[in-house]
C-alpha cells in the first residue's frame, strides 16, 4: 500500500495534466482521462444537495466523451472561448483497494473574443480514480458546479 | 401605407417586420412588466410536484417582481408577491423549501404573514405602555402582501397580477390545453434544475422558440452525424390571438414497430461526417400514449413545454433586463418510472439544456441579434416566410416558415398597443 502523500501527489499531478488537456484545447485526448465504463456529469449543486439526479452534460460512457468532443469540432455553435482551469490541491477521502476517491476545488475561466476573462464555472471535482496498466483514470468524475447560472451556454468540459 | 391591422402606431412594427428598437429600449422593457407580465396574462410559476407536501414553497417571478408559491394545510396553493407590506423587502428569502407553521416572516422587522399572504402581526403595533405603535387606523387587512390569482392545468401553476385575466383555459385556448394534459398526463417525478443567462431580450428567446425555420439549420448535430430522420409529419398550430405556439410532430405511421422504434427510427444512420460512438444518447422510449413524438409548445409570455426524444421539462422565461434573459429548465419524468428509466431520461438529457446538443444553440443566437442589432434602431427584422403577412391558425409543414412567430408578435402588440401613450395600469 501506497502511503497517503504520494496518493495525493499523484491525484494532484492528474488533475494538472487535466486542466492542461482542456485549457490547451487538445480535447481530442480528454477521453484518455477515463476509463471504457466510466461516468462524468456536470451538475449543480442546488441538484445534489436536493438528491435530484438531472446533470447539464452525462456521459456513462467513454464512447460519449467522444461524441462530445467531435459535436463540439463538428456540429455545436457557441461563442469562440478558451478556458483556464485553476484546480485546487486533492482532499484524499478515501482509498479502498484500487479505488481513490478524492475531490478538489475548480474554478474556471473563459475568455472569448471580447478578450474580457470571466468566471465561468466554480464547483469542485468529486471523484472516483483507479490505476489501468500503472495509470490513473477516472472511473467517476463529477462537476458539481455552484455557478447556477451558466453564461450563454456550456459545451466545454470542466 | 397599406392596412396593417397589428400596425404599431409609433415604430410602424408589424408582426412580420419588427422594429429592433423592441430588443433594445428600456421604456419598452418597463411597459411590458405592467402590460404584458402584470397584464391579462397568465404566468407560469411552476409545477405542483415542486410544492407537493403542506408548508412546501418555491420562490418565483413574474416578469420582474418576485413571487412566492406556497401550499397551505389544506393543502390548496397560493402565491402572492414577495415583497413584504411594511418597507418592501423580500419577505421569502430562500429559493425552495418548507414552512412548517405556513407562517412567512421579514427578517426586517419581523412582519409575519400566513401563506394566503395574510398579515398576521406586526411587532408594537399598538405600542406599549401607551407608547410608540401604529394609530387605531391600522388595520391588518389592509397591509397584507400584493395576492397573485393561481390556476392550475395537470399539475402546471400559472399566477395572475391581473383580475381581468380570463380563465387560465380561456387564455390558453382548447388546442394549447389539450397538449399540456398530454404531456403531463400522469403524475410527475422533478429530476432538476438548469439555468441558462442570456444576453439578450426575453422576446428574442420568446421568438426562438417558435421559429421552426432555424430548428435543422441552426441546430447541426443531427445531419452532422448523419442520424436519420425519417419523413416526419407535424404541424405548427397557434392559440387564436396568437400568443401560444405548439410544433407537433408525429410518430411516423405504417408498419413501424414500435418496439423497436428507437433502433429503425433514430439509430440509423447515413451521410454524416461523423458517426455516434454510443447512440443511447438519442434512443427513444416510447413514454407517452398518441401518435406525437416530439412537441415544443410556448405559452406567453413566460414558458415552453417540451418533450424532446424522452425528454420533459419547462422552461421558464424570466426577463431580467432589457438585454438579459434568464432560461430556468426543470427537467421532469413521470413518478412511476423506474430507476432504468430515469436514467434513460438523465442520459437523453444531453439533446437539451444549457449544454444541450440539440439547444445550446439558442443561448448563442439570441446574443447574436442583441449584439448585432446594436445602434440600429429604427431598423426592421424580416419575418414573412410561409405566408407574408398572414398569421395562420395552423400551418404544414414544419421548418420553412414564420407564422408562429408572427402570432406572437400579433399577441405582443396586442398588450402593448399604446404604451407609449402613458400607462394607467399600475403594476
Amino acid at each position: 500500500m501506497q502511503d497517503q502523500d504520494k496518493i495525493r501527489q499523484a491525484v494532484d499531478v492528474l488533475n494538472t495534466e487535466y486542466a492542461h488537456c482542456i485549457d490547451n484545447d487538445t480535447l481530442e485526448a480528454w477521453p484518455d482521462f477515463f476509463v471504457d465504463d466510466c461516468e462524468y456529469q456536470i451538475i449543480g449543486r442546488e441538484n445534489v444537495e436536493a438528491g435530484l439526479p438531472a446533470a447539464v452534460m452525462f456521459c456513462d460512457s467513454r464512447g460519449m466523451l467522444v461524441d462530445r468532443v467531435v459535436a463540439l469540432r463538428k456540429a455545436n455553435v457557441y461563442p469562440e472561448h478558451t478556458s483556464r482551469h485553476m484546480v485546487g490541491n486533492c482532499l484524499l477521502l478515501g482509498v479502498e483497494g484500487d479505488v481513490i476517491r478524492a475531490e478538489a476545488n475548480y474554478v474556471v475561466f473563459q475568455t472569448r473574443l471580447d478578450g474580457e476573462t470571466k468566471i465561468f464555472n466554480a464547483g469542485k471535482y468529486v471523484d472516483e480514480i483507479v490505476r489501468v496498466d500503472g495509470v490513473l483514470k477516472f472511473r467517476r468524475r463529477a462537476c458539481v458546479y455552484d455557478t447556477h447560472r451558466i453564461q450563454t451556454l456550456l459545451v466545454t468540459p470542466i | 401605407m397599406g392596412e396593417m391591422p397589428f400596425n404599431n402606431t409609433v415604430t410602424g412594427s408589424t408582426p412580420s417586420a419588427v422594429d429592433f428598437r423592441y430588443y433594445r429600449d428600456p421604456e419598452i422593457f418597463a411597459a411590458e412588466q405592467r402590460r404584458i407580465y402584470a397584464g391579462p396574462v397568465w404566468n407560469y410559476l411552476g409545477f405542483e410536484a415542486e410544492v407537493p407536501n403542506a408548508g412546501d414553497f418555491i420562490s418565483t417571478y413574474i416578469g420582474t417582481v418576485p413571487v412566492v408559491l406556497n401550499r397551505d394545510k389544506a393543502g390548496a396553493l397560493h402565491a402572492w408577491v414577495n415583497r413584504c407590506a411594511h418597507k418592501g423587502a423580500l419577505v421569502c428569502r430562500s429559493a425552495r423549501g418548507n414552512s412548517k407553521d405556513g407562517a412567512f416572516v421579514c427578517v426586517y422587522h419581523q412582519w409575519a404573514y400566513d401563506s394566503k399572504g395574510n398579515l398576521a402581526g406586526a411587532p408594537f403595533q399598538r405600542g406599549m405602555n401607551g407608547q410608540g405603535g401604529y394609530g387605531p387606523d391600522f388595520i391588518k387587512a389592509e397591509h397584507g402582501l400584493q395576492k397573485v390569482k393561481v390556476a392550475v392545468l395537470s399539475g402546471m401553476v400559472f399566477g395572475s397580477l391581473d383580475e381581468s385575466a380570463p380563465p387560465l383555459e380561456e387564455f390558453l385556448g382548447e388546442v394549447m390545453c389539450a397538449n399540456v394534459r398530454r404531456v403531463l398526463n400522469r403524475p410527475i417525478r422533478i429530476l432538476g434544475y438548469a439555468r441558462q443567462m442570456m444576453a439578450g431580450n426575453w422576446k428574442l428567446y420568446s421568438e426562438n422558440s417558435r421559429d421552426s425555420y432555424h430548428g435543422g439549420l441552426l441546430h447541426l448535430f443531427y445531419p452532422t452525424f448523419g442520424i436519420y430522420r425519417p419523413s416526419q409529419k407535424g404541424k405548427s398550430e397557434i392559440s387564436e390571438a396568437g400568443f401560444h405556439s405548439l410544433f407537433s410532430v408525429y410518430k411516423p405511421t405504417g408498419d413501424i414497430d414500435y418496439k423497436n422504434y428507437g433502433e429503425q427510427a433514430n439509430r440509423e444512420m447515413t451521410g454524416g461526417v461523423a458517426t455516434l460512438q454510443d447512440a443511447r444518447v438519442i434512443q427513444y422510449r416510447p413514454d407517452i400514449a398518441g401518435d406525437v413524438l416530439l412537441s415544443i409548445q410556448s405559452l406567453f409570455p413566460s414558458v415552453v413545454l417540451q418533450q424532446i426524444q424522452n425528454t420533459l421539462a419547462s422552461r421558464q422565461v424570466l426577463p431580467r433586463a432589457v438585454d438579459q434573459t434568464e432560461l430556468i429548465w426543470t427537467y421532469f419524468g413521470y413518478a412511476d418510472d423506474d430507476a432504468d428509466m430515469t436514467r434513460h431520461r438523465i442520459r437523453n438529457l444531453n439533446l437539451v439544456g444549457p449544454a444541450g446538443f440539440i439547444s445550446m444553440e439558442d443561448g448563442e443566437a439570441v446574443e447574436l441579434v442583441q449584439n448585432g442589432t446594436a445602434g440600429n434602431e429604427g431598423g426592421r427584422s424580416l419575418m414573412t416566410m410561409g405566408g407574408g403577412e398572414n398569421i395562420a391558425r395552423e400551418y404544414t409543414p414544419i421548418g420553412m416558415d414564420e407564422n408562429n412567430v408572427r402570432g406572437f408578435w400579433k399577441g405582443y402588440f396586442g398588450l402593448m398597443r399604446g404604451w407609449n401613450q402613458g400607462d394607467a395600469r399600475s403594476g
